[in-house]
């Protein structure tokens, strides 16, 4: 039987409210319902376990940041990184979210419904098991996956044109898989278009069916679709930009 | 290298100041004959009502008319006049001491808890920090500073000078100055005085720098270079400002050692930790003897490592407080009781309500 | 090397051998990890070009046969084309690539620590004899009340109702600084973790994360998050004692950090948290922080992560408009500062940043704590002083100018046999220290180390009672800020008065 905890966020600064989530995680709720969230930032923020906290209303920024292991469904919109530096759970986001999404993130998964801003992907890496994914379903802009260094970035556009260049710009690691072809122009310097082969699209095709079922959409032509794969040009970016004294 | 002498009355009975005269000049080896000053509550009981400020003008022209004009816009002048002086032998008087009977504005403090005091505080800063040839040596209600500096300014002749035995008051401070730097100023002689606190010192803390700089970082302004207006000021912010009582307040100024406190029980750790990282920029090193006073109480205490003398006597309703029992005993050949107590133990007297 | 004109540089430095005092023990083959060192039967051979003047051979020669030279050749001198201008270029002409430096600032400046005289008491007030009397050295780092609030209870006593937020208190107001694992050795981590438990201090793990070969020192530990965000989780900010953000670096203000792929070892690429051999790249800015307000979001992420049981520190580097940002930063909820000066040392960092870009620390904290008590908001930080403290004067100055607290980087190494070669980059420090090498990181025993640093600490703890109780200042708050216990010897007017500091004799 799950125990369910619902707590009202009217009003409640972010202190109070994530010090709730966190009591009633430790009395043991598998589900946390927080309803009538209003920017409240750090939901989420350095907590353990595998309970699952439903964000009713629009999360503050920094959702999920830290985390390791919980699942964080947000019914409504995300601010400023969601995901920033976590370690291993899952945050799905019905709605949009703002800048450098999943900032640093070095696993789990954060998958997110509408568009993400500036920055998507930054500097995400991953480390032995740990392999950060984010799925977003909407579009993207500008500097995705910048600095990246590990992990699996999916756009798929699935609301029409792709926003972002400077794709992948100083990228050293991990791989941007994008529905449908992208520009040349819009790679950024330190990234390259290969193709996607049968092996990627087998190793990408269960995330995508797991993006599509948690937002009830058919799989089918998500996974069949024709999709750009851009990789680091380099593993050592800037090897070639200096001497010693 | 100075002498100190404070005496309260509990019951609020009037001394002259003849007997202080007596007991400072008791201590005249403690000073260099360059500076004595004397404090007293309780001397314009007609003004109670008035702050009373003392003045030392350089001339009664150019510098009273920029003072009346300050004081004309912060509030009313009741009465003003020259401080009745007489000539003494030796003393060169290089100022004219003037006093007023002022009501300031309260309003000009809005969302003030304390207003009047405010605004005289502000006006003693404004004045005392231009180069206006007058300094506020004293500015509270029903009390007065009289002192003086420069040669031949011995306790006897200061007191003479101003004749204070014609003066009566409760609640007596007085300070006989050796003299370090610019011994001519007269303004530099303690007693120093804020409106409600009076401070005599003997001593000299090592840590003048870092006190000024914080308390004026709360809008006091430091223009005399001396320890007691500092002390001054840290006392009329922690206990008007911040609401601290007096022996919490001396307690930041002289606060017990890490050591001490890592023996105190848990809620007395708790409080003197608070202490000491609230008022750490306040607290006082170096050897010091202060005696302060408000209209209220009388309060002496010394440096944590006791590193100049403290003299405490009582008899009947008087409370005496000065750096030798020569002093207290000139005044007092009776006295019932002398103590010396530890450092970082304030003496504090209360005057009966 | 590539065909080009410029032939080879000048030696830098000349190793000689006493022929008659060498008995070709070979300790110096075996020493030297630059291999300048050569055995050819039964004559040892010397490669001058690849010497650092580390002087580890000259320190495990059994006849002190040794010698070092430096620039044994000169130039035509020039006072405008120095040595180190004319050496840039050609290597720059050879290369066209940055130049990269190891260790802190070369640059000829003088240094305003040694023009800043100290005071002490004579007559008009006694000196303290600290072994008879306390001098009290211990302090807290972090948020201080501005004012307390009181319960008057019904028997008329007070009762304290603030409530004090967590601070890190330290016996002697020096802290071991952020060097981290992987630009130096694990052997260095522990020695330093060791001293900093005797002396009850802390040290800082730089952005590396943490090996578990340190948790046992973790109550000592000051961890970092920089903006690579390596070897960051929440496990790792709940082992800190504190911890730190790192926004800046003095010897590189506004770049970021370049962990190169070749020191990321096994154990190099546990703690940061990726693959072996990866660079590891921090960029200029937090990523999450492109703004001042970001700066909060961050501080309140990692207290909340924390539950606001940690002292929060932000390092920046100090720069012009040093006395703005410390403000900005003090309102951000952080518990501390530290500002590191233009000389902050480096294991490696583009050399025109290293010698041109940001202020000295003097002046940074005293325009800090000028600044912070203008705005009333003083007690809302600590303020810690780091980049080039040399020796204990540098600290009494340092905290007379306003900071509460330093941090050591350059000096640890020192005592630990560091001889500031610079050459941290080529991670084959023959004293085992800025090398991932085992056979070399095996050469630093770390319970001879720590012992050595311990001692320095405690050395200039005694110092510090010293030169505190000769000013009659008897706890180290009352030093705090205060300059008038310090003069300018030959100090500009205008840097006297950025510095508030009145001149010798005045």
């Amino acid at each position: 039987m799950t125990k369910q905890v619902t707590i009202d966020a009217k009003g409640v600064h972010y202190t109070p409210l994530n010090q709730q989530i966190r009591k009633a995680l430790e009395d043991g709720a598998d589900e946390v319902v927080v309803n009538n969230v209003l920017g409240q930032r750090f939901i989420g923020d350095g907590l353990h376990g595998d309970a699952t906290i439903r964000v009713n209303g629009v999360a503050g920024g920094d959702l999920a940041m830290f985390m390791s292991g919980p699942t964080i469904i947000v019914h409504g919109n995300a601010e400023h990184a969601p995901g920033n530096t976590m370690d291993s759970g899952k945050v799905v986001i019905h709605g949009s979210a703002g800048d450098a999404v999943a900032h640093s993130m070095r696993g789990g998964k954060v998958f997110v419904r509408g568009d993400i801003g500036y920055r998507g992907g930054i500097h995400m890496k991953q480390y032995e098991t740990q392999r950060p994914i984010l799925v977003v379903g909407g579009s993207a802009q500008t500097f995705l996956g910048e600095y990246m260094a590990g992990g699996l970035l999916v756009v798929l556009g699935l609301d029409g044109v792709m926003k972002a260049r400077e794709i992948g710009s100083g990228i050293h690691g991990g791989e941007i898989v994008i529905r449908g072809d992208v520009d040349d122009a819009c790679l950024a310097a330190g990234a390259k278009k290969v193709p996607l082969t049968d092996e990627d699209r087998t190793r990408i095709a269960p995330v995508l069916r797991e993006f599509a079922d948690d937002f009830g959409l058919d799989p089918e032509p998500i996974v069949n679709a024709n999709y750009t794969r851009i990789v680091p040009a380099s593993a050592r970016p800037f090897a070639g930009k200096y001497t010693w004294e | 290298m100075c002498g100190i002498f404070g005496v309260m009355d509990k019951r609020r009975q009037m001394m002259d100041g003849s007997g202080i005269r007596e007991a400072l000049s008791t201590m005249n080896e403690r000073g260099s004959g360059e500076g004595a000053g004397y404090v007293a509550y309780g001397i314009y009981p007609d003004y109670r009502d008035c702050y009373a400020l003392h003045v030392f003008l350089d001339n009664p022209c150019e510098s009273k008319g920029i003072v009346d004009a300050t004081l004309e816009q912060w509030g009313t002048i009741e009465h003003d006049e020259a401080i009745p002086t007489c000539d003494q032998p030796g003393l060169r008087a290089n100022c004219t001491p003037w006093r007023y009977f002022f009501k300031p504005d309260a309003s000009l403090a809005p969302g003030s808890a304390t207003p009047e005091k405010d605004v005289v505080t502000n006006l003693v800063m404004q004045i005392n920090a231009g180069a206006n040839g007058a300094e506020v040596v004293s500015s509270g209600k029903n009390v007065g500073v009289f002192k003086s500096g420069g040669a031949g300014s011995w306790p006897e002749a200061v007191a003479d000078y101003y004749r204070i035995q014609d003066y009566e008051g409760y609640l007596w401070l007085a300070h006989n100055r050796y003299a370090t730097s610019s011994p001519e100023l007269w303004e530099r002689p303690d007693p120093f005085n804020l409106h409600d606190w009076s401070v005599v010192e003997n001593g000299k803390t090592t840590t003048y720098g870092t006190n000024r700089r914080y308390i004026e970082s709360f809008g006091y302004n430091c223009t005399t270079s001396t320890d007691s207006e500092v002390i001054a000021y840290a006392i009329d912010l922690m206990v008007r400002r911040h609401g601290l009582d007096i022996d919490l307040a001396v307690r930041a100024l002289a606060p017990p050692y890490w050591e001490e406190i890592d023996q105190m029980p848990e809620a007395e750790q708790k409080l003197n930790r608070a202490l000491r990282f609230a008022y750490g920029s306040a607290a006082m090193n170096g050897p010091f003897t202060v005696v302060a006073a408000n209209p209220d109480m009388m309060v002496g205490f010394t440096d944590r490592g006791k590193l100049r003398p403290m003299v405490v006597g009582e008899c009947a309703d008087r409370l005496y407080i000065a750096s030798e029992e020569s002093a207290i005993r000139a005044m007092e050949p009776d006295v019932e009781s002398i103590t010396r107590p530890a450092a970082g133990e304030p003496v504090i007297g209360r005057v009966a309500p | 090397m590539n065909a080009c004109n410029l032939g080879s540089m000048p030696l830098r430095y000349r190793v000689t051998i006493d022929r008659d005092q060498c008995m070709e023990c070979g300790r110096c083959v075996e020493n030297c990890s630059y291999g300048v060192f050569r055995q050819e039967g039964d004559k040892i051979l010397i490669n001058s070009r690849k010497c650092t003047a580390c002087h580890r051979c000259l320190t495990y020669c059994p006849r002190d046969a040794i010698m070092l030279t430096e620039q044994p050749c000169d130039y035509r001198s020039h006072p405008v084309w120095s040595r180190q201008v004319r050496e840039a270029i050609y290597n720059q002409a050879r290369t066209g690539k940055i130049i990269l430096a190891g260790m802190g600032s070369v640059a000829d400046l003088p240094v305003i620590f040694d023009r800043l005289m100290l005071d002490a008491s004579q007559v008009t007030t006694p000196p303290t004899d600290p072994l008879r009397e306390p001098v009290e050295l211990r302090t807290y780092l972090g948020k201080k009340p501005g004012k307390l609030d009181f319960r008057r209870k019904e028997n008329a006593d007070v009762e304290l109702t603030t409530e004090l937020t967590p601070n890190l208190m330290i016996e002697t107001p020096i802290l071991l600084g952020h060097m981290s694992y992987g630009a130096i050795s694990l052997n260095a981590h522990i020695a330093m973790a060791r001293a900093a438990r005797e002396i009850g201090t802390y040290m800082g793990t730089g952005e590396g994360g943490l090996h578990p070969n340190l948790y046992p020192y973790e109550d000592r530990m000051i961890v970092q998050v920089a903006s690579g965000r390596f070897g960051v989780n929440v496990d790792y900010l709940n082992r800190g004692a504190a911890i730190e953000l790192k926004l800046g670096q003095g010897a590189k203000p506004g770049i970021g950090g370049h962990l190169t792929g070749e020191k990321v070892s096994k154990d190099v690429s546990k703690t940061r948290m990726i693959p072996q051999g990866s660079d590891a790249i921090s960029p200029a800015p937090h990523h999450d922080i492109y703004g001042i307000e970001d700066l909060p979001q961050l501080v309140h992420a990692v207290k909340e992560a924390t539950e606001w049981k940690k002292p929060v520190f932000a390092k920046i580097a100090a720069v012009n408009n040093n006395a703005e940002n410390v403000a900005a930063v003090a309102r951000s909820g952080v518990d501390a500062i530290a500002i590191d000066g233009f000389r902050g040392g480096t294991g490696a960092a583009p050399r025109v940043f290293r010698d041109h870009v940001g202020i000295p620390i003097e002046v940074a904290i005293a325009s800090a704590d000028k600044e912070l008590r203008k705005q009333g908001l003083r007690n809302e930080v600590s303020l810690i002083a780091c980049g080039s403290i040399r020796e204990s004067p540098d600290i009494v100055k340092a905290i007379a100018l306003g900071a509460d607290a330093v941090y050591l980087g350059t000096a640890v190494l020192a005592a630990m046999g560091c001889r500031v070669c610079g050459n941290c980059y080529q991670g084959l420090c023959p004293w085992g220290i800025a090398t991932q090498r085992q056979d070399l990181v095996d050469r630093l025993n770390p319970d001879v180390a720590s012992k050595q640093v311990a001692n320095l600490l405690h050395a200039w703890t005694l110092e510090i009672t010293e030169l505190m109780g000769a000013a009659g200042i008897t706890s180290i708050e009352s030093l705090r800020g205060n300059r008038d216990r310090l003069r300018g010897y030959m100090l500009d007017e205008g840097l006297l008065e950025v510095l508030d500091v009145k001149p010798i004799g005045a």
